[in-house]
């Protein structure tokens, strides 16, 4: 077999796992892959890098792929998904006060995101009311699904994210200095970054993302399509060593190896520690030690997570929609539907992949409104538009 | 060239912001801001509401500027990314020297690509002089630990510094090593024999 070299983009994230693992464990290289794995600092620079060629394949988020397929905010270059790096992932973490403020609206029923909304919502009027300036969230990119999740949370209590409160773009390691310096009020962002703000003690999580949506997904294995063509046989070995790195990433009998391998100075440079919370899917949500506990925190590979599911892409695609990204067009839909490609993942892997028994119903499960369906969109968006009042 | 467009410099290096600004002064344009705190980065730039922003490839801050693309309440007025008419290439050019430009939509592109390309050969400069920085200093500590291992030789076999220095030469040459290394070996195995 001969050796590809290969270079991989990356941020350093905790639902990086995959690639990072697949790489450093050698299942790279039990593939023929020699791959220099180079950690970046920004998505521009990661899809930039992607796209004129100076990454063959790159971790990116979700909707980066799809924008980047359909023109938006760049140049257009298709990109294909042959491989999930990650289901759900993120939280919302916000304040000490503004925790406070939507305890004392909610009560326990906080932990409630409908009813964390509403508090939201109502807090946010007063704010206006009385002339201050908006609550600002802190989220990862225009495309990210950082942006569409906090978006999706807060419209379903009422609030316009666009004129009741101020949603900011900040590079994940900056969110935490930002909400301690009161730039920001919250922030939504994926791991390590909640973790690491309620350490500090200024920061509360307020909803795990699969609390908001039970299966999203976060970022994917991207490659240029023209690319992927063209390296078929590269591809098949790549999301092969990608698979044995989720399958191994997700057997908890590896986790300290797994943990101590992503938590090394020169990959996400934290304590192995916080890594293992993460992979646990046990986090502490409030200064005090307040632990929670979910078995959807984050899945890489578990429950067929790595098989690119192109429901998904059509959600992001109808929230791009939703938000005046885009418009609406059975092309556009189609064109971001293809991004994702399990007809590839499986014509590799060959193996059946079973949905997982809590994949929902529409493949999303959004904890308000309808459920998903992208046979027609224009009626789902319709259903999320304000009611006259 | 107009002297009242306004440019903002992103980057947290002083010196090459100082040799970006240099060069940009030079080319008449007047009004140059450096921004190199990046905390409440929109904000800033809104307050000096440039025509063209200027931002380093290995800032994280990047991301924010993307959002200056959006059409939204907050973004006061529209900014693109600066992408030529033979664009992968003006792309490549300024990925490789390590920077990207941002501009108001509507700006020409004609005085867009004058300020990119003196941009790039700008950052080019610097990683010249960067690399030729970090090569002397390497080239200043390995005589540092040549006159060292110098010394331990004349003294253990009285020799002259020249039959110590040639003693070293010879060394290297037989081993295909590098002076210095003979000269680090020595240094360790005497700091061993003390």
């Amino acid at each position: 077999m001969s050796t590809d070299r290969l270079r991989i983009g990356y941020i350093p994230l905790c639902d990086a796992a995959a690639l990072v693992v697949a790489v450093d464990k050698g299942f790279c290289a039990q593939e023929g892959l020699d791959i220099e794995l180079v950690r970046e600092v920004s998505w521009s620079n990661v899809r930039d890098k992607l796209n004129i060629g100076h990454f063959d394949a790159a971790h990116l988020l979700a909707p980066v792929a799809i924008a980047s397929t359909l023109g938006l905010g760049h140049f257009k270059i298709p990109i294909i998904a042959p491989f999930n790096l990650g289901i759900n992932g993120n939280a919302i973490t916000v304040s000490p006060a503004l925790h406070r403020a939507l305890v004392a609206e909610a009560g326990e029923g906080v932990v409630n995101p409908l009813k964390s909304a509403q508090a939201l919502a109502l807090i946010a009027k007063r704010r206006r009311e009385k002339g201050e300036e908006p609550l600002t969230f802190g989220m990862t990119f225009p495309y990210s699904t950082h942006n569409y999740h906090l978006r999706f949370w807060m419209a379903a209590g009422g609030i316009d994210p666009d004129e009741d409160v101020r949603l900011v773009v900040l590079p994940p390691p900056y969110m935490v200095d930002s909400l301690a310096r009161g730039h920001v009020d919250g922030f939504c962002v994926g791991a390590p970054w909640n973790s690491v703000a309620v350490d500090r003690g200024i920061g509360y999580i307020l909803h795990f993302v699969s609390d908001i949506l039970s299966s999203a997904a976060e970022k994917v294995l991207a490659m240029r399509k023209s690319w992927a063509d063209d390296n078929r046989d590269t591809v098949a070995r790549l999301v092969r060593a990608h698979q044995r790195a989720a399958d191994f990433i997700e057997d908890v009998a590896n986790r300290d190896e797994v943990c101590a391998i992503l938590a090394a100075p020169h990959r996400f440079d934290v304590t192995s520690e916080v890594v293992q919370r993460t992979l646990d899917g046990r986090l502490k949500v409030a200064p005090d030690g307040t632990v929670r506990s979910s078995d959807r925190y984050l899945l890489v590979g578990r429950e067929g997570a790595a098989r690119p599911n192109p429901i998904q892409a059509a959600w992001l695609y109808a929230q791009m929609v939703r938000w005046r990204q885009v418009p609406l067009s059975a092309e556009l839909l189609a064109e971001a539907k293809a991004v994702f490609r399990p007809d590839i993942y499986d014509a590799i892997l060959g193996l059946p992949v079973a949905a997982g028994k809590s994949e929902p119903a529409d493949s999303v499960g959004g904890f308000a409104g309808p459920a998903f369906d992208d046979s027609d969109l224009a009626k789902y968006l319709a259903a999320w538009a304000p009611k006259p009042t | 060239m107009d002297p009242a467009l306004k440019i903002v410099i992103v980057d947290e290096n002083p010196i090459r912001a100082e040799i970006l600004k240099d060069g940009l002064r030079e080319a008449g344009f007047t009004q140059v801001v450096h921004i190199n705190e990046t905390a409440n980065l929109l904000a800033r730039i809104y307050a000096i509401d440039p025509e063209v922003i200027l931002i380093d490839l290995e800032n994280p801050s990047r991301d924010v500027l993307e959002q200056m693309f959006q059409v939204s309440r907050i973004v006061k007025r529209p900014i693109a990314m600066f992408v030529d008419e033979s664009s992968s290439a003006s792309i490549e050019a300024s990925v490789d020297a390590g920077v990207s430009a941002y501009i108001v939509d509507g700006l020409k592109k004609e005085r867009m690509k004058y300020i990119l390309d003196l941009c790039i050969s700008r950052f080019n400069a610097f990683s010249r002089l960067q690399s030729e920085l970090d090569r002397t200093k390497t080239a200043l500590e390995e005589r540092k630990v040549i006159d060292r291992a110098k010394g331990i030789l004349m003294k253990a076999k009285n020799l002259t510094e020249e039959e110590a220095y040639s003693l070293l030469r010879k060394t290297a040459m037989n081993e295909n090593k590098k002076i210095a290394e003979i000269a680090q070996s020595i240094i360790t195995a005497a700091d061993l024999l003390k």
